[in-house]
């Protein structure tokens, strides 16, 4: 009897020696170490799209502020980040360069369509991840073949199908004219719509126009969308051309209802310049807050960003709202990583990024991140808000969860 | 038909941007005989200076003319100190030096006043009585502005004693040399001149195109198919020329082959115009004595 | 003297022949002494991958396309004094060709080249025509204006189900067609692109300057420096010319179906009109009228703008730039010229 229970004694203790250690073992994958996390991004600081610079900037310093506050589980981020200039050619250098000669854990929050699509089979070949890219295109979500990218933001036709959805609501007899530009990124806010519109699809939208980023003015495109007749008007457009799409259409003097994609509803690069009165009424899709917003800059959260702002960037604008995308998506990758704990490995980092279920501060209220095995999409909500002059007040309801 | 109005009418207004630079590349070639592919970054790097100053509270015109003198003299200093050893070199060389201003000055732009779009100040108010629903105000004042400095341009270069030693200076460096024209400082004089008329082009166009370190790069390409078409020597051929392009560029998206093709069949026939009339629409015919 | 219809000053191909005839004898040493060389450095570059990371292979390979594309940019401008600031376009279409023949219509990766060259032999000879009536300034624009163009072009609805539209299209990188290893590292997909890379390179090299040593470069370079000469003299400009187009065409197509090939995507945003800007900068960086020229040239259009991020991260472009500029003043005629210099140098003494 009593050697029987010494025995299951020696072997309830050999187990828990077995396991117990093995819980606070530490697992490295090249770019993890005690000391530090190595993170990769490229971005476009120059070219066509080096607006979109200032989001890695933003990224970066909020890493800053991670490593004075202590680091993620006393490791700090190692943040490297790369040009390609929105040539993806370019973009496969890079992160070969960034996979191959730098050995970062993952890739982060790489910009652009073309660009991700020339690295996709290569980043799933590698077996690295390709984390939270900057995209909406809706392709990136898919676990199945690609189970080493991920996206983040809503995806671009699920929110022209929201546009859809309240278009139809709202005014079902409309006419429509689409403004878009002729890349990725226009043709994929263009497909979700049409799928939106279903069958009145065809009978709704009444003209079309595109335009390349090397045009230098598109008012012969708005010319004739006005001309078209049509009293609703989708802008697919980037923050250069929102501004003046909007201008333009306020001295056309045509004033339909009209839906400006998320990618350039910004107060302080499209709207002011535009002219804020030409922009009265104008709705567009929101996710994260917008900072000019007083309603937003009353929260906690608002309190903290600006303080960040204020410390880590400081002379930045805090009307960009690029400052608050590059905020809001550093921390969810403070949050992948924190999850992770000891084990960083590439495949603990998708792990943890496919278990997500957080709200974050500068997230509107009612949208959150959630992700599963089978659900790449972290962010798939967004609310409707219509400008009032002065900033986009809520019209209430949050689509898409 | 309201609508080919006003296709035609936002034609000429995009015809007087892309002219406004072909004035400028028609300023340099007048005086150097080479074409400056960096002309479109100097001049939103111009307008970048005026913004700031505007941003700063400085009064409208004092900021313009200000700027204006500021760009000549840059334009000045820069053929004395880059360009000048290079007046012996074959003119590709030239022309690499020119990309690298080029990309100096986008990076510069971008660097200084980064890359977010900023609205540009117009000096005609929204609702003065030459506004109308084709053509706005500042539409109508661009179209003038750029008229009088083509105006200015064409007295000078016909009838000041300036203007002709340049013109003797870029035709005939030897001679002229030989008739005591200092021809290197011609050459940096006309650098500034494309330099002012540059800013003003930039200050212009700003207001509609909206600034940013990118606000040239496709306009440059109108800039040049304006000047070539119109005959790379004369400066009314360069307005002329940019308002055809502006128009038929506009026509062309709008009723024929759609926006997609659109750049791709202006260029084409801008190709086709001057491969039927290769010394441009107005251009001196050059013949050479064998 | 340089001139539009000599805008690079370009070396004349006279000293060679010079050099020829006044050291009849002592040529069939001098040609052993330069083979020596050239095996040598192809010795060199077979061993080299070996020795270097995946990465820094991919970045060689990528070196030799660019120097083949530089070569046949060079030929054209350089050679017969044709200025091209289009040669992007023929990359583009060298690229899409391979890469539709590739995944359309399954062709092996070797299979695509020939098409690419024979593609764009012809259509940069029909080229030839209208350019034969644009002089230098009209024809730089027209070949700017088709750059500009191209990325436009490829992304056209009409023939989007070939093309693949906006979102290109994806290759699959080749393999190598037997295992090898040496000094421990395995041959590898880098490594056997990068010499069949060379392969291709020093085919192409070794042609092109067989064709400018001959008969057809003089005439080349009669044409450039004195044309009316040259067509008093018997030769047919307008066929020479065109023919020249479409053979530097062919040589860039071919480098831009290489190109794709290594970077295993093709998208229209991979080619825009800078890239025809910074073939003309690797000519002229490198030596206009010059064989080897396009080597240093695809080297400085590879790695300066590496070098240049690793300088400033906030204005990378500004030291690209500056290198630019500042090369220029110590090279006006590129490096070739520089070395010319030092060869002589050495050889007085």
């Amino acid at each position: 009897m009593g050697s029987i229970r010494i025995g299951l004694a020696i072997l309830g203790l050999a187990v828990a020696a077995a396991t117990g250690p093995a819980a606070a073992q530490k697992k490295y994958d090249p770019g993890a170490s005690d000391k530090e996390i190595k993170v990769g991004h490229i971005g476009p600081y120059s070219g066509p799209a080096s607006a979109y610079g200032r989001i890695g900037q933003a990224i970066k310093a909020y890493f800053d502020k991670v490593n004075a506050d202590g680091g993620i589980n006393g490791r700090k981020i190692a943040f490297i980040t790369l040009d390609d200039g929105y040539n993806p050619a370019r973009t496969v250098e890079q992160a070969r360069k960034l996979v191959e000669q730098e050995e970062v854990l993952l890739l982060f929050q790489s910009l652009g369509t073309p660009s991700n699509s020339a690295i996709h089979k290569y980043m799933n070949q590698r077996k690295v991840p390709q984390l939270f890219v900057a995209t909406g295109a809706t392709k990136w979500g898919d676990p199945k073949n690609y189970p080493w990218t991920m996206g983040w933001q809503p995806s671009y036709q699920s929110e022209a199908k929201i546009y859809a959805r309240h278009l139809l609501e709202t005014k079902p007899d409309g006419k429509v004219a689409v403004l878009y530009q002729n890349d990725d990124y226009g043709k994929d806010y263009l497909e979700g719509f049409v799928a939106g519109l279903g069958e009145k699809a065809k009978t709704m939208i009444v003209a079309r126009a595109s335009y390349e980023v090397t045009d230098a003015t598109i008012d012969s495109q708005m010319v004739t969308l006005k001309s078209s007749g049509a009293d609703v008007f989708f802008n697919v457009t980037t923050p250069k051309f929102a501004a003046q799409a909007i201008k333009k259409a306020a001295e056309l003097d045509w004033k339909p209802l009209h839906y400006l994609n998320s990618v350039s509803n910004s107060v302080a690069s499209v709207m002011k310049p535009a002219g804020v009165e030409a922009g009265i009424g104008i709705i567009s899709g929101f996710y994260i807050m917008d900072p000019t917003d007083p309603n937003f800059q009353k929260t906690k959260g608002f309190g903290a960003w600006s303080d960040w702002m204020d410390k880590y960037q400081p002379g930045g604008d805090k009307k960009d709202n690029f400052n608050v995308y590059g905020y809001t998506v550093a921390q969810t990758l403070e949050q992948v990583l924190k999850q992770c704990g000891d084990e960083l490995t590439r495949a603990n980092v998708m792990k943890q990024a496919a278990s997500l279920d957080l709200t974050l501060p500068m997230l509107i209220d009612g949208i959150n991140i959630k992700t599963g095995p089978a659900d790449f999409y972290p962010i798939e909500g967004e609310e409707l808000r219509r400008f009032d002059g002065a900033s986009w007040a809520s019209m209430g309801k949050v689509y898409g969860e | 038909m309201e609508a080919l109005l006003h296709q035609i009418f936002a034609g000429l207004a995009s015809g007087s941007i892309y002219a406004s630079i072909g004035l400028a590349l028609v300023m340099i070639y007048r005086s150097t005989h080479h074409l400056n592919f960096a002309q479109g970054e100097m001049a939103t790097f111009s307008t970048f200076i005026a913004w700031w100053l505007i941003e700063g509270g400085w009064p409208y015109w004092g900021v313009f003319v200000f700027t204006v003198a500021v760009s000549f003299a840059g334009g000045v200093l820069l053929q004395r100190l880059v360009l000048r050893p290079l007046e012996k070199a074959p003119v590709l060389t030239n022309v690499i030096v020119f990309i690298g201003l080029l990309v100096i000055f986008n990076a510069l732009s971008g660097w200084l006043f980064d890359y977010t779009i900023k609205a540009f100040r117009s000096p005609f108010p929204r609702d003065a009585f030459y506004a109308s629903r084709f053509l706005s105000a500042h539409e109508v004042g661009a179209m003038v502005v750029m008229l009088c400095v083509l105006a200015a341009l064409y007295l000078f270069f016909r009838f000041s004693s300036l203007g002709l030693a340049m013109r003797a200076a870029a035709q005939n460096p030897e001679s002229a040399r030989l008739v005591g024209i200092r021809v290197s400082w011609m050459l940096a004089i006309g650098w500034g001149l494309a330099a002012a008329i540059g800013a003003v082009a930039g200050m212009m166009v700003a207001p509609i195109v909206f600034l940013d370190p990118g606000m040239m790069a496709g306009i440059l390409l109108y800039g040049f198919a304006s000047a070539l078409l119109g005959g790379i020597d004369n400066p009314w051929g360069a307005v002329v020329g940019g308002l055809i392009v502006g128009v038929l560029e506009n026509l062309l998206g709008a009723y024929i082959i759609g926006t997609e093709l659109k750049l791709t069949v202006a260029l084409l026939l801008i190709v086709a115009i001057l491969t039927l009339k290769p010394d441009g629409l107005f251009g001196r015919t050059t013949v050479s004595r064998v | 003297m340089s001139s539009i219809t000599n805008p690079a000053g370009a070396m004349p191909a006279a000293p060679d022949t010079e050099a020829d005839a006044v050291t009849a004898t002592a040529a069939p040493r001098r040609a052993w002494r330069a083979w020596a060389g050239v095996a040598l450095l192809l010795l060199v570059l077979l061993l080299l991958p070996f020795l270097l990371k995946n990465y820094r292979v991919f970045q060689l390979t990528l070196v030799l396309v660019y120097a083949i594309a530089v070569l046949g940019l060079n030929l054209l401008t350089g050679y017969n004094g044709q200025i091209s600031l289009g040669h992007g376009a023929f990359y583009a279409l060298g690229a899409y060709i391979a890469a539709i023949l590739m995944d359309r219509y399954a062709i092996p990766y070797w299979g695509t080249l020939p098409a690419a060259f024979l593609a764009c032999l012809v259509l940069g000879f029909l080229m030839g025509f209208p350019a034969l009536r644009l002089g230098g300034l009209h024809l730089a624009l027209a070949t700017f204006a088709l750059a500009v163009a191209m990325p436009q072009m490829l992304k056209w609805k009409g023939i989007e189900h070939m093309t693949g539209g906006v979102q290109g299209i994806v290759l699959a990188k080749p393999e190598p067609p037997f295992d090898f290893s040496l000094f421990g590292v395995e041959l590898g997909a880098d490594r056997w692109l990068f010499m069949f890379t060379l392969g291709i390179a020093a085919l192409m090299f070794w042609l092109a300057a067989n064709l400018v040593r001959g008969r057809i470069g003089r005439a080349l370079v009669a044409i450039r420096d004195h044309p009316i000469a040259a067509s008093a003299m018997g030769i047919n400009l307008a066929i020479f010319k065109s023919l020249t187009f479409g053979i530097s065409a062919a040589y860039t197509g071919v480098a831009g179906a290489l190109g794709g090939i290594a970077v295993a995507f093709v998208a229209p945003d991979s080619f825009p009109a800078f890239l025809s800007l910074s073939l003309l900068v690797g000519a002229v960086v490198g030596g206009l009228g010059t064989i080897w020229g396009a080597v240093f040239g695809a080297v400085f259009i590879q790695f300066v703008p590496n070098i240049a991020e690793g300088v400033s991260k906030s204005a990378p472009a500004a030291i690209y730039g500056i290198c630019l500029i500042g090369l220029m003043y110590l090279a006006p005629t590129g490096v070739m010229g520089i070395l010319r210099k030092v060869f002589e140098r050495l050889r007085r003494r």
